[in-house]
């Protein structure tokens, strides 16, 4: 822990409750931390993640962001488990992107993907409660002369017990402020603790039930302008002419912005931006992309898998001589298409350059601070000039983190009508065809066995974009995109001879961060792991136990999901069991469907049971929700794709990409096989194992093997 | 102009005709609880209630509802929470919660329609759209309502 400088946190306080409190009270918005403080002389900062108020009331910041997935509440837990104060008196704040930079990224990273919230930050927060812990003892203990090792606390009450003396963090937290904060503060066994690892509701829940402006879509602000946007519906295309005559002359609107991939209606009401830009006569150049359709794409990706110089992301032995030599060889062609996000709030965002020469931006994301870099490139202002107002995200799911293009757009377009706030907001149909999709994929695996049917070589083959090369071109090494090459390049199975190639396609569909990116590769190869399994006449979990290693986390999360399903006992009547295992974001999971398949071939999925290794739970019914969750959103998989014809994507809506709905949720039992000692993730580790448990299943009742998807007519073909 | 009645207060609206409810209480009333989500009636994140029956507000102009009486989440709770926003409190629903002021609409209708609904009911009803998958407490929450369950938390 740094040193902190007590005058500049005092100046710190005072400047940003200026800068943004008034407005915010004024309007309501819940805008960021420092908004809500009330006066600067009244509350302490007594670590940078934790506010006191003389009254008791606790102030945890949190820098990452909310989006369903609940890490607010837990990052909250944690800070407060070691903080030992009173949890009915916290409350968060997400901590100021633009107070951020200034203050030389003090609070770490904002990013809010991989499943890494709490796994990535929990020592430095733990820490960081512990150390205030300290500091509020050591204050009271100076208060009145006595050790600090003679005092003990609980619940926000620090106690001599010798002197029957008590006093409250409200009280000596002024005085602890100006401590130096211990630099290794003793954290708690998690054996001890009493606030993280409990369910505890979820500490924005009742916002969200009464309906408070919370979103980044609920933004309002004085003399706020509304804008509707059309992009090129070809990606990379640019924007030819467009006839605004009619637009221009409708009711309320109040301009047109025209930029070299968009235009945008800007009016006093976002139905009347959104009329008026269906009545722009707009012609755009696709370029060389507006002959593509999901044919060539197809075959861009069949190219990739015949191309004989593939870098390769895993070798172990040598597969091909293996292969070669094997009693016997399975073989199996896999494919996936795009999937757009679908978050429920579309892409929203609102700027507002100010007469002070700075821009607010309110927005929905996954990392403030790629928010305020984005807002910062867009308007030529430095960061310290810019703020991002974090606002609740109506889902997330890997669209609003790495491409912030709708927060560079809406500061292009806040721009033109500098002095008034504009809110951007995509319809759904921009939002459908302008995502960066999960990546259509082509993967090629052949196994070869032994006499005994044990597996003795592996070669996959997989050609899919880069998800990388777009969003974080740096991060490709030697060819390989590991989010591409996932789940075989680090496949937990033991294979004498492994080999996994990859052919980078990239095409000119935007690729992004998809909920457990890469998670397509555990439909490919827990599917194929269980036609070699059958090949091979051997009960799919045995076989997958006998390729890993003894301690191997993955064997404990295939034995506890097994164990309660039941697995090895008879299936209800006309169900199939499927089994699939995955390791991935810092968790080991495991997961058995029930599933019954009607004559047209329709799909029901009765039972899921998801067993995880996460290391720890933090909030056992928030990590419940996520499974649930996580089922659901991926059996839409079974019949989502997003199609490409004359460059762009078919698909425009929920009519013609139909989300899960009720009555297809199943059944979901979690089990928590936690063994400790590291920390895994919740929000995407239990996506991987959905598809393939689901389809393993779908093959134990009708002997129907699916390669593809979606599924053809959404069914189980003949 | 469009009368309106709007959480038992009345409204006179210098809007067209046309312009549908959402944007009317989004926009010009300033009633951000009700979500857009698709403008098609598909997702039925804009769920509210006219007359007590639910309504999808994307596809409905303001103009047709002058004289009714139009519930929106805002407007659910009088005083407090109804039983519905606290069992959601309760049993932990609501994951990023936007399609949730929707399905609040929609479990509170059907449980005045029907005050212990079935499952098949529930399918039939609650035609929402949620991406976090919160359905399974969604259910759970609606039995709970109808006293049909325990709303007690899992441990």
């Amino acid at each position: 822990m740094t040193k902190m400088k007590k005058v500049s946190r005092r100046q710190f306080l005072q400047a940003s409750t200026a800068v943004g409190g008034g407005l915010a009270l004024e309007f309501s918005i819940p805008g960021n931390a420092l908004a809500q403080l009330g006066t600067p002389a009244t509350v302490s900062e007594v670590t940078h993640w934790i506010v006191i108020h003389p009254d008791d009331r606790v102030v945890i910041r949190i820098a990452r962001s909310e989006m369903g997935q609940g890490s607010l509440t837990g990052l909250a837990q944690l800070v407060a488990e070691e903080l030992e104060c009173d949890w009915n008196k916290v409350s968060t704040e997400f901590a100021s992107p633009n107070e951020h930079i200034k203050r030389k990224r003090i609070w770490g990273s904002m990013s809010t993907g991989g499943s890494a919230g709490i796994r990535t930050s929990q020592e430095y927060l733990r820490k960081s409660g512990a150390a205030a812990r300290e500091m509020l003892v050591s204050a009271a203990a100076t208060q009145w002369n006595v050790p600090a090792s003679e005092c003990t606390v609980a619940n926000g009450t620090i106690t001599h017990a010798k002197s029957k003396r008590k006093t409250t963090y409200g009280k000596v937290a002024a005085q602890a402020s100006k401590l130096e904060a211990p630099k290794e503060p003793k954290l708690k066994d998690p054996k001890d603790w009493k606030i993280a690892g409990q369910s505890v509701r979820r500490l924005e829940t009742p916002d969200k039930v009464l309906g408070k402006p919370v979103f980044g879509v609920d933004v309002q602000l004085p003399g706020m302008l509304h804008a509707s946007i059309a992009q090129c519906p070809v990606f990379l295309g640019k924007l030819k002419s467009v006839d605004t005559s009619a637009a221009e002359k409708m009711r309320g609107v109040k301009g047109i912005v025209k930029q070299p991939d968009f235009v945008a209606v800007v009016a006093d009401n976002w139905w009347r931006a959104n009329e008026a830009l269906k009545k722009l006569k707009i012609e755009w150049d696709g370029g060389q992309n507006a002959s593509a359709s999901s044919d060539t794409i197809y075959a861009m990706l069949k190219e990739g898998l015949d191309d004989p110089k593939l870098p390769a992301a895993r070798s172990n032995g040598d597969a091909a001589a293996a292969l070669a030599s094997a009693a016997k060889v399975v073989e199996a062609q896999y494919y996936s298409p795009y999937l757009n996000h679908c978050t429920m709030e579309p892409m929203t965002s609102t700027a507002w350059f100010k007469p002070d020469g700075t821009l607010e931006v309110w927005t929905s994301t996954q990392n403030g601070e790629a928010s305020i870099a984005a807002a910062s490139e867009a308007s030529g202002l430095p960061l310290e000039k810019c703020e991002v107002h974090k606002m609740m995200l109506g889902g997330g799911f890997g669209r609003r983190g790495a491409p912030q293009d709708y927060v560079k757009q809406s500061v292009a377009i806040a721009r033109e009508f500098a002095g008034k706030p504009v809110k951007l907001l995509w319809s759904r149909e921009e939002d459908m065809q302008h995502g960066y999709y999960r990546p259509a994929s082509l993967v090629r695996m052949k196994a070869g066995l032994d006499a005994s049917g044990k597996m003795v070589a592996m070669h996959s083959k997989i050609a899919c974009p880069s998800i990388l090369a777009l969003l974080r071109p740096e991060a490709i090494q030697k060819g390989i995109d590991f989010t591409a090459t996932r789940t075989f390049s680090d496949s937990p199975y033991v294979i004498a001879n492994d080999q996994c190639d990859y052919a980078m396609r990239n095409g000119h569909v935007p690729v992004g961060f998809w909920r457990a990116p890469g998670l397509q590769n555990s439909f490919y190869r827990e599917c194929f792991i269980d036609e070699v399994a059958h090949a091979a006449g051997k009960d799919p979990l045995e076989y997958r136990l006998a390729m890993l290693k003894e301690g191997d986390k993955n064997r404990l999360v295939l034995e506890a999901v097994a164990k309660a399903a039941g697995w090895g006992t008879p299936p209800p009547a006309g169900v199939g069991r499927g089994i699939a295992m995955s390791d991935g974001f810092g968790s080991y999971t495991a997961m058995v469907a029930e599933v019954s398949v009607d004559p047209k071939g329709a799909i029901k999925v009765h039972r899921v049971v998801f067993a995880i290794d996460s290391g720890y739970v933090v909030n056992p019914d928030a990590c419940r929700a996520q499974a649930e969750g996580n089922v659901i959103f991926n059996m839409g998989q079974l019949y989502e794709a997003n199609t490409v014809k004359d460059g762009r994507i078919v698909e425009s809506n929920f009519n013609d990409f139909p989300l899960p709905r009720i009555h297809e949720m199943p059944k979901v039992e979690t089990v928590f096989a936690s063994t400790g000692g590291f920390w895994g993730g919740h929000g995407e580790p239990g996506a991987m194992c959905v598809v393939p448990a689901i389809l393993n299943a779908v093959f134990a009742v009708t002997g129907k093997r699916v390669r593809s998807l979606p599924l053809k007519n959404g069914v189980v073909s003949a | 102009m469009v009368k309106l009645n709007v959480n038992g207060k009345a409204h006179s609206l210098d809007v067209e005709d046309e312009m549908p409810l959402l944007w009317v209480l989004r926009d010009e009333l300033k009633l951000a609880g009700t979500k857009y989500g698709c403008g098609i009636a598909q997702c039925g994140a804009c769920t509210v209630l006219v007359n007590g029956e639910p309504v999808r507000s994307c596809v409905t102009p303001a103009a047709s509802v002058s004289g009714k009486k139009v519930v929106t989440i805002e407007g659910l709770a009088r005083p407090g929470l109804t039983r519905v926003q606290k069992t959601w409190i309760e049993m932990g629903v609501p994951q990023c919660g936007y399609c949730q002021a929707g399905m609040m609409m929609a479990a509170t209708a059907l449980l005045a329609a029907k005050p212990k609904p079935t499952d098949a009911d529930i399918d039939a009803a609650m035609t929402n759209l949620c991406r976090c998958g919160t359905y399974a407490r969604v259910r759970e929450a609606i039995h709970a309502v109808a006293g049909e369950k325990p709303a007690s938390k899992k441990a």
